[in-house]
């Protein structure tokens, strides 16, 4: 009985996180969709809700009521598992993800080794994709993607090495709590530039979106996949993009750490400064799709492994050195 | 309770995902169930406590080694990946050499666990640092590997590093006439040097010279 009543209280917990992360996944998309138009001096989705508002609801019920199609010389299990694990896997990474500093779903010793250990298990899900379709274009848009992802995890490892030099330990309360006196995006300001970039290329946002380039690829990994499934991915993709947001609010913004922490400002809640941090950076995101066009693979490479590897490289020794000279480092 | 249940589920998927990394037909699919196998071993480091290595473990082997591996095998011809393992009498002849080593592994095995069991004076150093309270794994296994095992650990990292030159050495070659991008050189490229303005007189044209 008493298990069962732990059970209830932790599904409980799960659904009160999931579903504003799934029903600010399809406002961010009409958001994302929004943004793009204006940049293009266009009006985007306005026509279904307030201000287009319920587009994103619209087109979920459209990708209900498809038919699933799967290709006959397709590996059906794969095929099946591909949309699932990008989803699960981009669902299961909001559990350590602090809003304030008692809520959290899981307040782990080691919270951003797991954010980063389910980041860089979310290439699967589009190499399973990619392969499990049987067919030229998802093939080449996964094999794209993979080396992509690898590449760019390589920078974000070693800047997520820069900020946990300056808080001394690997629990993301802690990180948020060492930028009490100062948001490390001030002092590592080069390193939040890098993350950004790493962070658009790891999630396969524009300009890095050649795993689905749709001038070359159709749509890369995703082209053998309908209806619902299709929806899945989607869905993951853009959970995906939310979580990066968040990672890079909590390293470097500060996390849910109020800007004006004085009287009237400090009764707002820490939950509702992070996501406006996390919106904040979303908007970046999508200014930056409708901005910049898409890069060569082999310039992304370049990027990749002769710039953004050597300079945060660099980074490290020199934070790392600027800590130790100044007595500064964090030793408990 | 709760805890031998889920060791139990760990283990069984763990060791049933390794048999059938051997055992299944398809390559891709047996590369995908030795992904599953490390995933269940790092929940069962996560289960006893050492959490650092089974994060270290899901992002090493699982985010970068096995997507590699994948890559390699995704590559051969899907319709070759028939696995005759038990069938054919070429592949059987490999059966003996992998029946050496994993003897040798499992009287490995048995010498470390047999030494910790038997001999716990050995361990004493390690047993001392991670049993004191209120040290994170994480800050036990850093202050070992950083003061006792620098220099095996620096070894190990050398060790790596000069695997991955060599692999970068055998299979560089110099392509003859691939007309690559020179950066700087478009960066730096003045005004003056592409473009010319010319005054055009009306029925007289321009001489470009060639």
């Amino acid at each position: 009985m008493e298990y069962l009543n732990i059970i209830f209280q932790e599904v409980y917990k799960i659904l009160f996180l999931l579903v504003p992360v799934l029903v600010s996944v399809a406002m961010i998309v009409w958001l994302d969709r929004r943004i793009w138009a204006f940049v293009q001096k266009r009006q985007g989705p306005n026509v279904v809700g307030p201000f287009g508002l319920l587009q994103s609801l619209a087109d979920a019920l459209k990708y209900i009521f498809k038919e699933i199609i799967i290709p006959s010389s397709s590996n059906k299990v794969i095929f099946i598992l591909a949309p699932i694990v990008t989803m699960t896997l981009a669902l299961i990474a909001w559990a350590v993800i602090p809003f304030n500093e008692t809520q959290v779903l899981a307040n782990i010793n080691v919270g951003i080794l797991y954010l980063f250990a389910v980041s860089s298990l979310g290439v699967y899900g589009i190499i399973m994709g990619g392969w499990a379709s049987n067919s030229k274009y998802p093939f080449l848009g996964a094999i794209r993607s993979a080396a992509q992802m690898v590449s760019y995890e390589v920078s974000i490892g070693i800047i997520i090495i820069n900020v946990l030099l300056c808080v001394g330990s690997l629990n993301l309360n802690d990180i948020v709590l060492a930028q009490q006196s100062l948001w490390f995006v001030i002092p590592l300001f080069p390193m939040f530039v890098i993350f950004f970039i790493s962070a658009l290329a790891e999630t396969n946002r524009p300009p890095f979106d050649l795993p689905e380039a749709e001038a070359e690829l159709v749509a890369g990994y995703q082209t053998e996949y309908s209806g619902m499934m299709y929806a899945m991915f989607w869905l993951g993709e853009y959970a995906n993009i939310l979580l990066m947001c968040a990672l890079g609010s909590i390293l470097f913004l500060g996390g849910w750490l109020s800007p004006i922490d004085f009287y009237p400002f400090d009764l707002i809640p820490g939950a509702v400064w992070l996501i406006f941090k996390i919106i904040f950076l979303f908007i970046l995101f999508a200014l930056v799709k409708a901005i910049v066009p898409r890069y060569r693979y082999d310039q992304l490479m370049r990027l990749g492994w002769k710039i953004f590897l050597p300079l945060s490289l660099t980074w490290v020794v020199l934070t790392a050195s600027y800590l130790f000279y100044f007595n500064l480092l964090p030793i408990n | 309770m709760a805890h031998a249940i889920f060791f139990y589920i760990f283990s069984t998927i763990a060791i049933i995902s390794a048999i059938m990394v051997t055992a299944s037909k398809n390559t891709v699919h047996s590369v995908f169930f030795l992904i599953l196998d490390f995933i269940s071993i790092s929940c069962l480091f996560i289960m006893i406590g050492a959490e650092f290595l089974g994060m270290i473990m899901l992002i090493v082997y699982v985010g970068a080694v096995a997507v590699l591996f994948l890559f390699v095998v995704m590559m051969l011809n899907v319709a070759q990946q028939k696995n005759q393992w038990f069938l054919s009498s070429q592949s059987s002849s490999h059966i003996p050499i992998g029946l050496i080593i994993s003897t040798i592994i499992f009287f490995e095995l048995i010498i470390v666990i047999g030494g910790w069991k038997y001999k716990p004076e050995l361990f004493e150093k390690i047993n001392s640092t991670s049993s004191s309270e209120g040290i994170s794994n994480t800050h036990s296994l850093g202050q070992i590997l950083y003061t006792d095992y620098i220099h095996v650990f620096q070894i190990s990292g050398m060790i790596l590093l000069v695997a991955m030159i060599g692999a970068i050495v055998l299979t560089f070659r110099q392509r003859e006439g691939v007309k690559k991008q020179d950066y700087i050189k478009q960066i730096s490229r003045e005004r003056s040097e592409g473009v010319e303005v010319l005054e055009v007189q009306s029925n007289k044209g321009v001489q470009i010279d060639d």
